[in-house]
């Protein structure tokens, strides 16, 4: 009676997995904001739906996901740091990198505003204030796009991440988005985040945006299709049909119409990159 | 609905396939180690007892490096579906039940072992009466190794990725919404994993009723 139940269910496991194989399906290695944000949740299904292709999303770290795809474990790449994708392509792992989306990053601080940095566009003036009044700031030190761009604003005001690393304000979390947020939230600390997953995020707390609006702080997200030569494996027919969806009008109105109450979270920028 | 369907449906599907495939390895496994003397049994036995502290995030790692495509056993396509969960799972499984199981087998042995050779049997043979006798420990070793299995996290989202109506799982959803900030949501999810522990346990007590439970008096 037991071993039959056993079987049965192995049977269940086996028949699930018999089924997803049958359809025409690609892995996606996909940032945390387009996930965290719900853009993908909103623009896959139409996709699907016209053809037949499901997306099975894995959502990393712009690093992490990169490197998913150079151990062939992705079909696809939507990402979002230009330099890490440019040695990817300059490595030879892909075969084209066509922006989909901007949309940009702000720094988000507790209402209190210990570093005096609310209300300002200068996120490298207040990067610097955050650094002198040792504000607490919480770093995604997660090797993602965000984390990129983050170490990249710090440079700029005159930090290195071996510096950054010695210093008790700074709080390196190896996570995501959403868990930075968290943890700034707990612990009144500054973090620097994409709007998108800003606007989605539920649990703000005393947080509130700090810096936006400084041209630094453009946020690109681009589709990499893989290279042939390197990555055989990879079902780069489908994976094709999803990254020319993107950037197609379709697929461009798609994203332009996603919102979050009443607010755009990504503009669409095939035809005019960013 | 239906999405939170299918997620209660596919944790509990690959946890109880996970813990099956783990009882039909680990339960003869255990009982032969409790039967069988041999030359380094008490190290098999250390092991399988220090495999219990095993960190699900490491049985995710070498088995993600390992089916990954450029890993030994990237032929097979497994990364990022519920089989690889299933597997991960069985792994972190098989330790528990076999060391609940040698406990339990061993105390039985030691009591019933002489009559069982007596009669004829042989070691082999013996071994599905001791399972016999201590059918009641089976089914706390059975259950401890399915708790393990639907409350873990750090497996399965390493070889599973999370993919939505795919791989995902109530622990790698409750660990999504989190991260989203969702947290009454994810509170709720997880009152509804601890309801579903609740059930499970209750169901197999039912089914082996008091009576069964007089199995493993007798052997101790």
């Amino acid at each position: 009676m037991k071993f039959r139940l056993i079987l049965v269910l192995i049977g269940i496991v086996i028949g699930n997995c018999r089924a997803s194989a049958a359809e025409q399906a690609i892995v996606l290695a996909s940032t945390t904001s387009v996930e965290a944000s719900g853009l993908l949740e909103h623009i896959l299904p139409p996709f699907t739906a016209k053809t037949g292709i499901k997306v099975n999303v894995v959502a990393q770290g712009t690093g992490k996901a990169l490197d998913t795809a150079r151990r062939g474990d992705a079909d696809l790449l939507l990402v979002h740091d230009p330099e890490a994708e440019q040695q990817f392509m300059d490595e030879g792992h892909g075969a084209s990198r066509r922006q989909i989306a901007w949309n940009d990053f702000i720094i988000v601080g507790p209402a209190a505003d210990p570093a005096h940095v609310r209300g300002g566009s200068d996120s490298v003036a207040a990067m610097k204030a955050i650094a002198s009044t040792r504000a607490p700031f919480v770093s995604r030190g997660d090797n993602s796009g965000t984390n990129a761009a983050e170490l990249r604003l710090w440079k700029i005001a005159g930090q290195t991440p071996e510096t950054l690393s010695g210093e008790k304000w700074y709080r390196s979390i190896g996570g995501g988005m959403g868990q930075a947020l968290n943890i700034a939230s707990a612990m009144a600390a500054y973090t620097l985040s994409d709007r998108g997953t800003w606007l989605s995020f539920n649990n703000k707390g005393a947080l509130v945006i700090a810096v936006e609006h400084d041209p630094r702080l453009i946020n690109r997200y681009d589709v990499i299709e893989l290279n042939a030569q390197k990555h055989a494996g990879a079902k780069r027919a489908f994976a094709k049909v999803f990254a020319d969806w993107l950037v197609s009008s379709e697929g461009q109105q798609a994203i332009g119409a996603y919102q979050v109450n009443g607010q755009k979270l990504f503009n669409p920028s095939a035809d005019a990159p960013k | 609905m239906r999405d939170f369907l299918e997620i209660v449906g596919l944790s509990i599907g690959v946890s109880l396939t996970a813990t099956a495939l783990a009882a039909a390895i680990s339960m003869p496994t255990g009982a032969a180690l409790a039967v069988f003397p041999f030359r380094g049994r008490r190290l098999a036995v250390v092991l399988i007892n220090a495999f219990l502290g095993l960190p699900p995030v490491v049985v995710g790692l070498v088995l993600y490096l390992a089916l990954s495509r450029s890993g030994p056993l990237g032929f097979l396509a497994l990364l990022y579906t519920p089989t690889a969960m299933v597997i991960a799972q069985t792994i972190l499984a098989m330790p528990i039940v076999a060391a609940l199981v040698h406990r339990a087998g061993e105390r039985a042995w030691a009591r019933y072992g002489d009559e069982l050779v007596c009669d004829g049997a042989s070691r082999l043979q013996a071994i599905p009466q001791i399972l016999h006798i201590i059918r009641a420990d089976l089914i706390t070793a059975i259950l401890a190794g399915f708790g393990r299995t639907v409350s873990e996290v750090g497996a399965v989202i390493l070889v599973g990725g999370n993919i939505r109506g795919l791989t995902r799982t109530m622990t790698t959803t409750i660990a999504l919404q989190t991260s989203q900030g969702e947290l009454p949501l994810a509170l709720a999810l997880g009152a509804v994993l601890v309801g579903i522990s609740i059930s499970i346990s209750a169901t197999v007590f039912a089914f082996a009723g008091p009576a069964r439970m007089a199995g493993s008096d007798e052997a101790r």
